[in-house]
């Protein structure tokens, strides 16, 4: 363990994001962006052994490769092209982590385009991409660097169904659908609650409920009292900073 | 047997305009990329473009050549949001489009492909997928369960292109990286499909390049062959080459700037030839 230092921020969220995994057993962990990647690796090489995980082209490898690491130096196990990779969707051996540039109470999100206007958008992003088929697939996680600007009271345009809407439609449309977690870099969220409202699970260290709510354009639910959000073990702290992330690929997400 | 070789004008030749086009590939990955510029240097124009898009979105909807375009995104994966793609819908400049959940977008080839008019999904279901394309139609389970789902239309396309690693001159493709997406889907898809590829061989050393699971084009649905080594290029073929990216850069660039786009367009997109391009290429090194 040559590096004790305190944990950063962004070592926090990985921890918060790999808990998100925490139970989920033998199914296709599918992380999207450099901080859901070290947190699905870590989950795996921690407390979630049974994970399956991808070298984020088409394969799906075992042990623990570094960020941008050689793919060609780790054991395949299995072959996951795209067209596997929707199949897995459809199956639902799958929990995905996807961004939020807009997220609302309910946990509807959006990633296709910003603006009055879908036909013609102020921003065009990424458009619907796998999100549809995600959401009402299986477990969805949401990974949100910035959680003030993405906290948002209405989406402009649903890429992925949240609560509200699951729960405006057939009860076997939706039996697949869950959110398991929001982690910004404030804290962690879920909708453990009985009216499908995102509550608030657990704060980073430092951050008070008051900031968190002001980073937010709607209300967040808070039942009882909120915990801090854990720290990474020495074990943890070891496995993002000498194995996972050597060259800090992770601090550059927060702009 | 027929030798479907053929050269990239002779491919847009049979293309007329008003016609749905496929491109295979997948983002920035083993796009037809020399059929897309003999595209853009026709006449041809109101296409639909039908792609899990790319640069060759990017490209042909910049130019103007398209009225619709039906997507599950499109991007330069390294440059996550296509730039050029992004100027002409923020511009209001593309008339139609349908953006679908992008695993849906398979079922769409796949119901082409086997000729049924949909394939159903429960993706979209709650999203604005739904909302958006009001011409997509939900079916209902016809069996106890009742299930509504969505009902993926076929993609019914006139002409796909597409880019192979190795082809023989009958028509048969081969990949030989990570991926295939989904091209042969897409070749089953298109009333006619155009296949280009690095190297065309000839069918006994097909399997000296790699196993048999790699000849996934049946020539049985391919109507022409084009020899294009380098012909994805700027995109990546592996394990022929990788992504320029540079290059790629550079084309991304041009999006901000309309002067530097038809600089750029003069300079590398309207070239006369794949021959003049790789001749180019060759120039700045990099072929």
């Amino acid at each position: 363990m040559s590096d004790t230092t305190e944990a950063t921020l962004a070592e926090i969220c990985i921890v918060a994001l790999a808990e998100a995994f925490r139970g989920d057993g033998e199914v296709l962990c599918n992380p999207m962006g450099p901080v859901p990647v070290i947190a699905g690796r870590l989950a795996r090489a921690t407390f979630e052994p049974d994970l399956m995980l991808t070298d984020t082209i088409a394969y799906a490898i075992e042990g623990n490769l570094p960020l941008g690491g050689d793919p060609s130096d780790a054991v395949v196990e299995s072959y996951m092209p795209f067209r596997t990779i929707f199949d897995q969707v459809w199956s639902g051996k799958r929990h995905v982590v996807m961004g939020a540039p807009q997220i609302d109470r309910y946990g509807n999100q959006n990633f296709a385009a910003i603006g009055d206007d879908y036909r013609k958008p102020k921003a065009q992003l990424l458009g619907m991409r796998g999100a549809p088929g995600n959401l009402i697939n299986h477990a969805t996680t949401y990974w949100i660097p910035t959680q003030v600007r993405s906290f948002v009271e209405s989406v402009d345009v649903v890429s992925g169904p949240g609560n509200d809407t699951i729960a405006s439609l057939p009860e076997a449309t939706g039996r697949f659908h869950e959110i398991r977690r929001v982690v910004t870099d404030l804290g962690a969220y879920d909708f453990e609650t009985s009216d499908g409202t995102m509550r608030v699970r657990s704060l980073h260290p430092g951050v008070t409920l008051e900031q968190a709510q002001e980073a937010s354009a709607f209300e967040l639910t808070v039942t009882g009292e909120v915990p801090e959000s854990r720290l990474p073990t020495d074990e943890e702290r070891h496995l993002i900073r000498e194995v996972f992330d050597p060259n800090g690929v992770r601090n550059g997400e927060f702009r | 047997m027929a030798d479907k070789r053929m050269t990239e004008d002779e491919v847009v030749a049979e293309l007329e305009s008003g016609m749905t086009i496929g491109i295979g590939g997948w983002g920035s990955r083993r796009k037809p990329m020399s059929l897309v510029r003999a595209i853009l240097r026709s006449d041809l124009t109101d296409l639909h473009i039908v792609s899990y898009g790319g640069p060759d979105v990017g490209i042909l909807t910049a130019a103007g050549k398209c009225r619709k375009v039906t997507y599950g995104f499109v991007s330069l994966d390294s440059i996550p949001l296509e730039p050029h793609f992004r100027a002409v819908r923020q511009g209001g400049l593309l008339p139609d489009f349908m953006e679908l959940d992008e695993g849906a977008f398979y079922l769409g080839l796949m119901a082409a492909a086997h000729r049924v008019p949909f394939y159903p999904t429960r993706a979209g279901l709650g999203s604005a997928m739904l909302s958006e394309n009001p011409e997509l139609r939900t079916v209902t389970s016809p069996y106890g369960d009742g299930e509504e789902l969505v009902a993926i239309p076929a993609f019914d396309m006139d002409a796909v292109l597409l880019h192979m690693n190795r082809a023989d001159e009958k028509g048969n493709g081969q990949f030989l990286g990570p991926d295939l997406y989904f091209d042969d889907l897409f070749a089953m898809a298109g009333t006619k499909t155009y296949m280009s590829a690095e190297k065309i061989i000839a069918t006994e050393d097909f399997l000296r390049e790699g196993p048999v699971h790699t000849l996934k084009i049946p020539r049985t649905h391919v109507d022409g062959v084009v020899e294009a080594p380098m012909g994805a290029h700027f995109t990546e073929c592996p394990p022929d080459y990788g992504r320029d990216e540079a290059f790629q850069r550079e084309y991304a660039a041009t999006a901000k700037d309309p002067e530097a786009w038809a600089q750029f367009r003069a300079d590398w997109l309207e070239l006369e030839s794949h021959e003049a391009y790789r001749a180019k290429l060759e120039e700045r090194g990099q072929a």
